[in-house]
């Protein structure tokens, strides 16, 4: 499949994104932020790290970059977009997804190994994978504590929209396996649509040879399995 | 010449980790009678027009387009004449 990942100033995890679409033998572009072409991909990844340096709120001046247009009238197209950890931030700050992501909730970066539970199987990023599977995939951020109101949660839980859940080895969910404070756990959503996924986990980090946990990778396949 | 002083705020019913860090740490030191603390941003904007109202109505949207999240944010600001 062909897979664009966009580049903004302060990205730093577009490259390692790249070389896991790479290894996984899929025909896959860098597309600077300025770039208005978005070389007709299959799948858009907005990768992590401090887009404009955070400015103002994390991923909020993203969405003036000129590739964020073409981003968005992709994904209203239908066309599949991933958001990972800066990129969820950006997703919501576009207004794509609801909610936002706001400083964890003991003040630090946290950069750890960490388990999240698969909450549906009803999407393009997680069919296949199995409701209830644990998953150790790293996560990196210090602003990562979800938060929406709770009309918004009641949304989201009534339209099987939340994806990922923090949890511990066992899959349970609970306050001691919430590493940032995330409402009911939230470690990644998508929309109503079902086309879009933002998440803070870090899938890339953990789908190569080279790291101890391979389980990104049930991602990625869970994505080519739903484009094949 | 005008300026625009905005504040932006954490909803009331939004959980402010910094404001209670900030709390913790002056019972601390002490200030035992301190309830709460919200942190917050303080923005100020000059603007080449002399047109009260229409700096008004920009700042208002200036607010709406990026300076608040409105899911988690409100505003308030005042317009100030400055030499």
């Amino acid at each position: 499949m062909r897979i664009s990942v966009v580049t903004f100033p302060g990205s730093n995890c577009d490259y390692d994104t790249y070389r896991v679409c790479k290894s996984r033998g899929h025909q896959t572009k860098l597309i600077w932020h300025k770039d208005s072409d978005l070389e007709k991909p299959d799948l858009v990844i907005l990768p992590g790290g401090f887009s404009y340096g955070d400015y103002l709120r994390c991923g909020a001046l993203a969405r003036f970059s000129p590739i964020v247009h073409e981003v968005i009238a992709f994904a209203r197209k239908g066309g599949l977009l991933v958001g990972i950890c800066n990129g969820f931030q950006i997703l919501t700050e576009c207004g794509l997804l609801p909610g936002t992501l706001m400083m964890n909730e003991n003040l630090h970066f946290i950069c750890q190994h960490q388990y999240i539970r698969v909450e549906t199987e009803a999407s393009p990023f997680t069919q296949g994978i199995g409701k209830g599977k644990v998953m150790d995939i790293p996560i990196a951020h210090k602003e990562g504590n979800y938060y929406i109101d709770p009309e918004g949660l009641k949304q989201l839980i009534a339209n099987d929209q939340i994806l990922f859940r923090y949890c511990d080895k066992q899959g349970n969910i609970n306050i001691a396996s919430n590493p940032n404070g995330s409402l009911d756990n939230i470690a990644g959503i998508c929309n109503k649509q079902r086309n879009i996924l933002g998440m803070m986990p870090h899938p890339e980090r953990s789908a190569t040879e080279t790291v101890p946990t391979k389980d990104g990778r049930w991602i990625f396949a869970a994505i080519e399995n739903a484009l094949e | 010449m005008l300026k625009a002083k905005i504040y932006v705020q954490l909803k009331a019913n939004v959980l402010d980790p910094q404001g209670k860090a900030v709390t913790n740490s002056l019972h601390n030191l002490g200030y035992t009678d301190v309830i709460e603390t919200r942190i917050s941003k303080y923005i100020e904007m000059s603007f080449r027009n002399d047109n009260r109202e229409k700096v008004s109505q920009e700042v208002e949207k200036i607010c709406q387009d990026l300076l608040a999240n409105p899911n988690t944010e409100t505003y308030q600001y005042e317009i100030i004449s400055e030499e």
